[in-house]
């Protein structure tokens, strides 16, 4: 048993835990997806948890947050119920939204998950408000904004960076750069030049991180945090990271072609949550890795079965809630 | 303005000042009210809708945006769903287009994907233009796209009283509530009591009764419509005219009532016939009263093609008073005679007045 390391950053074990926990719930969803019984789309985020986990440390429960059709992560990571979101995958009565919204429309109040929307760039202009509404009501909350690369062709994008510039409005852009829009590469997207690029045009600051090094996206994310809540306005940030599975599904899909998988094996090897047990392992802090999965896994097979228990939607509630 | 104007006091406004009253009194009664818009803060106040607000209410209570119709449309919801009450104002309808992704995704859903958890009170003010050359781009209406959404409720105000309390509702409304406001009824006055009285977001309401034809129009069709009426009943043809008021939610009781008695519909849309408002409300009177009508449903609208800029080319282009007073006049059987004697007199009443402008006091902005 190697002695534990007093300098090791505090922070790391329970953002590893926290890192781990979505890996286990995702593979599960995964694993699980074959029985037919999560009838939705589902698009896992298994390799970008640092960019989820680290992005939410420095967020407190009244804080927002904004996410896209890739949202598990980002709900998980800012602390959204899982039996909640496991209900509403299964399109079950007990789901966070009824069962009217499936695995794209993920949200839960009380941790302060605002809104998922699943239309690319969307939910980004919703953050700004978001903001918006604090500034007014002059408290110190902040609204994130979780985006893709993709979402930087979006004209919306642009809008929302500006508004908020000009307003001064306490919301980070958090851009995970998974590479990725589907199948297509950024090269044949986008221009070669940082994405921070953009968000200097419009007169933020910006930071760019390791988006699978945890503790240097969660390091970024404060001094934005405490940048916005200091009323010093937006900040972008973009994560490096990367996307392990298929854009929609439970599967790995190297073998259509799109990207290589030298390219693939080569962030399996930087994995967020790999690398970061090493790292604990290396100072004496996860000798109880095992135990830690047991409870974790624990966790997770007891929100399956209550999904599972949970009875449907009854039809005839199809059409409530049209209007409130 | 006095602050606590007695409801029943009324004064003759122009709908645009009714407009302007009543967005002064919802930023005076709640502070979480701030209104959104291209021009909102400018000089010239959207039409004078908003002028001088933003000299009362400050720049963060009448925010000047920029030219990003879908960010500050999204801004306005993601506000709304943290409480707000934002009142969005886009000087044409067209310019919303560019943020209808916004507006049909998740303003008009939000509730329901939130499984009611979830309250969108969201004012939308779209402006519709017409006459001296709008053209193509600056005239669409569109009532139709909006009210296609369930989510959405969409209003048509044909009055001052309804252009005031309308917002009022509409501001004091859970809901994304989008108001089409035709830019010549911004021109339309009458009394208009002086206290921040909403009117209902319900349906229908019925502006001069008769047994002969049922027609229902809304916005400014409310208003030819009303010319029509009043000569038509000159000539032994009385007229059940209704405003239509709401497009979403889409009430045809008081129409069916209506054509329980009179046995003959015309509908009259702001925008094209074509998939208008008015195919909707035939189809649903022709479901569910087929066995009272006597003689076939008529529809008039503005036809298949944009409408053109030159006065030449648009004067056609428009339903007015003395198109729906021979579509009246025909569908109750007059003859042809007496039918054509009406629509002469409506022309002749107006001929002083080109048909690209309101009236002749009209001199912009447009």
């Amino acid at each position: 048993m190697t002695a534990a390391n007093p300098d090791l950053d505090p922070r790391l074990r329970p953002l590893y835990v926290a890192m781990l926990r979505l890996r286990l719930i995702e593979e599960a969803i995964a694993e699980r997806y074959a029985g037919q019984d999560m009838r939705c789309p589902v698009h896992l985020s298994v390799g970008q948890e640092a960019a989820a986990v680290g992005a939410c440390a420095p967020l407190r429960p009244d804080d927002r947050i904004l996410s896209t059709h890739r949202c598990h992560g980002h709900y998980l990571a800012k602390g959204g119920d899982l039996t909640a979101m496991l209900g509403e995958i299964h399109g079950r009565a007990s789901g966070c939204c009824g069962g009217r919204g499936g695995s794209m429309h993920l949200f839960d109040d009380d941790a302060g998950v605002m809104a998922s929307v699943p239309i690319v760039g969307s939910s980004i202009p919703l953050a700004v408000g978001a903001a918006l509404a604090f500034k007014q009501a002059g408290d110190d909350r902040v609204a994130v904004a979780f985006l893709g690369d993709g979402s930087l062709e979006e004209g919306v994008a642009h809008e929302s960076l500006n508004l908020a510039a000009v307003q001064g409005l306490p919301v980070i852009f958090f851009v995970e750069n998974n590479l990725y829009s589907v199948y297509t590469p950024l090269a044949q997207r986008q221009p070669d030049r940082p994405l921070t690029a953009i968000g200097a045009a419009h007169g933020l600051p910006t930071a760019q991180v390791d988006g699978n090094a945890v503790l240097a996206v969660a390091d970024a994310m404060e001094t934005a945090v405490d940048r916005a809540r200091r009323g010093k306005g937006p900040t972008m940030i973009v994560a490096d990271t990367y996307r392990w599975r298929e854009h929609c599904g439970p599967n790995y899909d190297n073998d259509l072609g799109y990207r290589t998988e030298a390219e693939f094996l080569s962030w399996r090897d930087r994995c967020p949550v790999e690398t970061t047990a090493q790292t604990l392992h290396a100072a004496g802090q996860l000798d109880d890795d095992a135990i830690l999965r047991l409870t974790i896994r624990e966790e997770i097979d007891a929100a399956f079965t209550a999904a599972l228990a949970a009875p449907l939607p009854d039809p005839a509630t199809a059409g409530a809630h049209v209007h409130a | 303005m006095p602050e606590a104007a007695a409801a029943t006091d009324t004064r003759i406004l122009t709908a645009a000042e009714a407009i302007l009253e009543a967005t002064d009194q919802a930023l005076a009664a709640d502070p979480t009210v701030f209104v959104m818009g291209e021009g909102a803060a400018d000089p010239k106040g959207i039409f004078g809708t908003t002028a001088g607000l933003v000299d009362r209410w400050g720049p963060d209570r009448v925010m000047e945006m920029p030219l990003s119709e879908n960010a500050f449309t999204g801004v306005a919801i993601g506000a709304a769903l943290m409480g707000r009450r934002p009142i969005v104002i886009h000087q044409r309808v067209e310019f919303c287009l560019l943020a209808l992704e916004q507006l049909f995704g998740t303003a008009a859903k939000a509730h329901y994907v939130s499984n009611g958890r979830h309250k969108v009170p969201l004012t939308v003010r779209l402006v519709v233009g017409r006459g001296w050359g709008q053209g193509p781009q600056h005239g669409q209406s569109l009532e139709n796209l909006f009210a296609a959404v369930p989510g959405l409720k969409v209003a048509l105000p044909a009055d001052p009283v309804d252009a005031k309390g309308m917002l009022l509702a509409a501001v004091a409304d859970d809901n994304p509530v989008v108001i089409i406001e035709h830019r010549w009824v911004h021109y339309v006055s009458g009394p208009v009591p002086a206290g921040p009285v909403a009117t209902d977001l319900t349906g229908p309401k019925t502006l001069r009764r008769g047994d002969d034809v049922t027609v229902v129009a809304a916005s400014y069709m409310a208003a030819e419509a009303l010319r029509a009426a009043a000569a038509r009943a000159n000539a032994g043809v009385s007229v059940d005219l209704i405003d239509l008021r709401l497009a979403r939610p889409l009430n045809l009781e008081p129409i069916l009532e209506s054509v329980q008695r009179t046995g003959r519909l015309l509908t009259v849309d702001l925008g094209h016939k074509t998939l208008g408002l008015g195919a909707e409300i035939v189809a649903g009177v022709t479901e569910r009263a087929f066995g009272a009508l006597r003689a076939a449903p008529v529809r008039l609208g503005t036809p298949d093609h944009p409408v053109p800029s030159s006065r030449s080319l648009a004067e056609a282009f428009y339903a007015r008073a003395d198109h729906i007073a021979t579509a009246a006049g025909t569908l109750a059987g007059l003859p042809a005679e007496r039918v054509a004697a009406v629509a002469e007199a409506l022309i002749a009443e107006r001929r002083e007045v080109p048909f690209d402008v309101p009236h002749p006091a009209f001199k912009g902005p447009f």
